[in-house]
């Protein structure tokens, strides 16, 4: 058996040539991070500020003082949980654009449920049941919103972007409509479209008095972990990837793959609307129109830098979130335009989606690629 | 016998990571000859064809054409000196039609747009100069693959390839075409090309060939003449012991009918029927094998019982159990397995780790699933278990699917398939592409299925593999079962009228 023992002495570099792609996994977004702040700072630089100072100031309005890192992690907090939702929906093979529209809508069902079910049950509801319950009905909100789409998928073949784009200027606008009439607050002093602020008992309180930053944030932490068990010890989470993976094998292998789809995005939109939630619970104590824009795209952005892993994901939202909030501080210190920071944003997302510029730049080898072209060594 | 060396590699050595791919390998290439070059899937053949066609870059040793040293950068500079080849995965653009994809990369023009009149009469002298039979005028996607083939052939002879190199040509061919194909290559070596004639199947390098290089693991073993060797001999060349190219069985005990088909009716894609009332039935302990022209129905027909395929009309029952209709786990569930025709379409999830592709039809049952949870341990003590048993090899359980060899693909579908208990194997082309040690592990298995009491069914369009392991043979064509015979009353020659379309006289 001459054959067999040339294949394998070279073990220990054939576990290296596996490990390499994980390795290269981690650094291609850390690296595109790198290059996007050097571009960014070279955009400042060109445009007549002073980079340093300006990094210097996003630096201390984000994690500088106790304050800074409590609004770094409320700005987070919907970050991890509709990053999580575009990721798991990436892992199942879908591409939810609507986390946007399921987070509206989880949003308005958890101020629905946050401001007026104590008045329709004509009693004071404790906390440990009334938070519950809005936040429950609003992830639920999203669920369903996310449903749709992924039924039409499954059912009819309806794609997935397009649909859930749909969803969005349907959320929206239904959104706008509540807000701006059944739901609108009706105190005499408002102006804006935004429901009556939730009753106390639904309200998530601060970790810490003082600070904005919320349980919402530990809640965020954790279903992060809750993902990534699903996806990755649960028969469940088989299931998903499998069919993410390679359809038409899950299907050999017995996995109903249009159940799965719809679960799929209905997990998804569940953790959108969660998104949405924790922003009305937690933070805003009412749903203002508007308060969202951007947090479901966004989110698609950290998925893609966190490589559709919870870990990852969590990662990209805190680095999202850090920029966001010290955007603020490096305005005030050198009057350069927060917008800046959209700009580096957008060139972290460009490098991480075309990572052949990343692994130029670096001079980082894509082997796996090698393979796929050249089909083998031989046969 | 000295005519012109027309293509010479010298002491080629090339290095890929973990593998030494080609090791101090000689080769040479004669005007006129039809030279084939037999290996198992990672001898090295490809490697060694894609230095010679300026794809890779050796690390060492010399290529000569026509007795000059050459250096090709990339497939330009081959085709430059009058290389072409072949691929086994056709370059063609299926929307365009055979001249457009012959003049593809070499257009001609006049006055800035094509001219696709000079290319077509071009292409139609090439066609008959060679006896191609290729009309220039019809869309690629609408032919056959024999045919695509051919003008995959037209368009390097239209680059004056004077040597051109065929990448496993008959994998994809029907026994017919590659017959054709055959009578082609003779042809074009009558007419002073040389080819040489990528290849593991040892038949068709004994009819066709010239010279016959064998390569194993990196290295030539040696070059023998096809009239001083034998299939015996060239196998243990290629594989490097004794090969048992006879599957080796006692006669069949059959039992209780496991699998009954009754007036089974089955679209194919594109909503023609493609299965027409086909019945029969397999029974414990037999194979029955259905042979058949790929194309007859064969493939909707395993997708119809294996719940992949929506059923028209008709009645399957399993282990009297109807699943007419049912999705796979429910058939599954009655002890089905399948190894499916497309491994890596069905078979597995490419990008998972070997263990997870182990366990891929029963991760929701104990040991796997516990109440909703996967088991690490107990995946890991299966994938162990199988790698060994099943001498599956890889590294480790947890390397991506992906980077093992098409025979140990097929190894892990065969392994997880037969490790839990069955009654029906349904094995639809199990050995294709693969080399002959898989092939001869992947036959014993399925006998050792049937002693023990699994009926199979088997679906081949290798006859070889039919009359090898059938106990009974169904032929089908266009869709119905025109015969079922006895294996041992059938003859190679009766099969092969029947599966061209000939009625027999006696059923």
């Amino acid at each position: 058996m001459q054959s067999s023992e040339e294949r394998t002495s070279p073990q220990t570099k054939s576990i290296m040539r596996f490990l390499r792609p994980t390795l290269n996994a981690l650094g291609v977004p850390l690296l595109a991070v790198l290059t996007a702040m050097i571009v960014g700072g070279l955009i400042i630089a060109f445009a007549g500020g002073d980079p340093f100072m300006a990094y210097i100031g996003l630096f201390q309005g984000a994690l500088g003082s106790p304050r800074a890192l409590s609004e770094t992690a409320v700005w987070a907090s919907p970050y991890i949980f509709a990053g999580l939702a575009v990721a798991l929906a990436f892992r199942g093979g879908l591409f939810n654009i609507g986390a946007e529209g399921q987070l509206a809508f989880g949003a308005v069902m958890a101020a629905l449920i946050g401001y007026a079910l104590p008045g329709w049950l004509h009693i004071d509801l404790p906390a440990f049941i009334h938070i519950p319950l809005a936040v429950g009905f609003g992830a639920l909100a999203g669920a369903l919103w996310a449903a749709i789409p992924g039924a039409l998928k499954a059912y009819t073949g309806g794609h997935e972007v397009i649909n859930t784009i749909m969803m969005n200027y349907i959320a929206l606008n239904l959104t706008s409509f509540l807000l701006n009439g059944p739901m609108r607050d009706p105190n005499p002093l408002n102006v804006i479209a935004r429901t009556p602020g939730i009753a106390e008992s639904a309200r998530i309180p601060p970790i810490f008095s003082g600070f904005r930053v919320h349980w919402g944030f530990i809640l965020a932490l954790l279903v992060a972990l809750a993902v990534w068990w699903l996806l990755w010890k649960t028969t469940l989470g088989f299931e998903i990837r499998t069919v993410g993976a390679n359809p038409d094998a899950a299907k050999y292998a017995g996995i109903d793959t249009k159940r799965t789809i719809v679960l799929t995005m209905a997990l998804s939109g569940l953790l959108a609307g969660l998104a949405g939630t924790i922003e009305v619970t937690a933070l805003n104590y009412r749903h203002e129109l508007g308060f969202s824009i951007g947090y479901g795209f966004d989110a698609i952005a950290i998925a893609l830098l966190g490589k559709t892993h919870p870990l990852g994901v969590v990662l990209a939202a805190l680095l999202f979130a850090a920029m966001r909030n010290g955007g603020t501080r490096m305005q005030f210190l050198t009057q350069i335009p927060v917008d800046i920071i959209s700009v580096i944003q957008a060139l972290i997302l460009l490098f991480v989606a075309a990572d052949a510029i990343i692994r130029y730049i670096y001079r980082i080898r894509a082997r796996e690629e090698r393979v796929v072209l050249t089909r083998g060594w031989g046969g | 016998m000295t005519a012109n060396i027309v293509l010479k590699a010298k002491g080629i050595t090339r290095q890929f990571p973990g593998v030494l791919a080609n090791d101090r390998v000689d080769f040479d290439l004669r005007e006129g000859e039809i030279h084939a070059l037999l290996g198992e899937n990672g001898a090295g053949k490809t490697t060694l064809m894609n230095i010679l066609y300026g794809l890779y870059r050796a690390d060492s040793g010399e290529v000569y054409r026509g007795g000059q040293r050459v250096a090709f950068h990339s497939p330009k500079d081959a085709i430059k000196r009058g290389i072409g080849m072949v691929h086994q995965h056709f370059m063609l653009v299926p929307v365009f039609t055979v001249s457009e994809n012959i003049m593809l990369g070499a257009e001609t023009t006049r006055r800035g747009t094509l001219d696709r009149k000079a290319v077509a009469a071009h292409v139609r002298e090439l066609s008959h100069q060679y006896g191609l039979d290729v009309d220039p005028l019809t869309v690629v996607g609408d032919l056959p693959v024999g045919i695509q083939q051919r003008v995959e052939i037209v368009k390097a002879l239209y680059r004056n390839a004077e040597i051109l190199i065929l990448d496993e040509p008959t994998a994809v061919l029907t026994p017919q075409e590659a017959e054709d194909l055959f009578r082609i290559m003779r042809e074009l070596t009558q007419r002073g090309v040389s080819i040489i004639f990528i290849t593991h199947k040892l038949k068709e390098v004994l009819t066709v060939a010239d010279r016959i290089t064998v390569m194993r693991a990196g290295k030539v073993v040696g070059t023998v003449q096809p009239q001083e060797t034998n299939e015996a001999k060239l196998a243990a060349m290629m594989v490097g012991r004794e090969v048992i190219l006879k599957v080796a069985k006692g006669e069949a005990s059959p039992g209780e009918n496991i699998l009954q088909v009754k007036d089974l009716q089955v679209d194919d894609r594109r909503g023609l029927e493609a299965v027409r009332g086909v019945s029969f039935h397999v029974r414990t302990g037999e194979v029955l094998g259905i042979a058949g022209v790929q194309g007859n129905g064969q493939t909707e027909l395993v997708e119809a019982l294996t719940g992949l395929r929506p059923i028209h009309a008709g009645k399957v029952l399993m282990n009297s159990h109807e699943v007419t209709g049912k999705p796979p786990r429910p058939i599954i569930e009655t002890g089905m397995a399948h190894i499916p025709e497309d491994r890596q379409r069905h078979g597995l999830v490419l990008s998972y780790p070997v263990a997870d592709n182990l366990m891929l039809c029963t991760y929701y049952l104990p040991p796997f699933g516990v109440r909703g949870v996967i088991q690490p341990r107990a995946v890991d003590v299966n994938a162990r278990k199988l790698v060994e048993n099943f001498d599956i090899r890889t590294p480790s359980p947890y390397v991506p699917t992906s980077k093992l060899s098409g025979g140990n693909q097929q190894k892990v579908i065969v392994a997880r398939e037969l490790s839990r208990p069955i009654k029906l194997l349904i094995a639809n082309q199990p050995t294709r592409g693969l080399d002959v040690g898989s092939i001869e592990y992947i036959h014993k298995e399925i006998i050792i299925m049937r002693d023990r009491g699994v009926a199979v069914l088997l679906v081949s369009a290798e006859l070889d593999e039919i009359m090898a392991l059938s106990d009974r043979i169904a032929v089908m064509y266009r869709g119905q079962i025109v015969a079922t015979v006895a294996a041992a009353e059938v003859t190679r020659e009766l099969l092969g009228l029947w599966m061209a379309g000939a009625t027999p006289d006696k059923v």
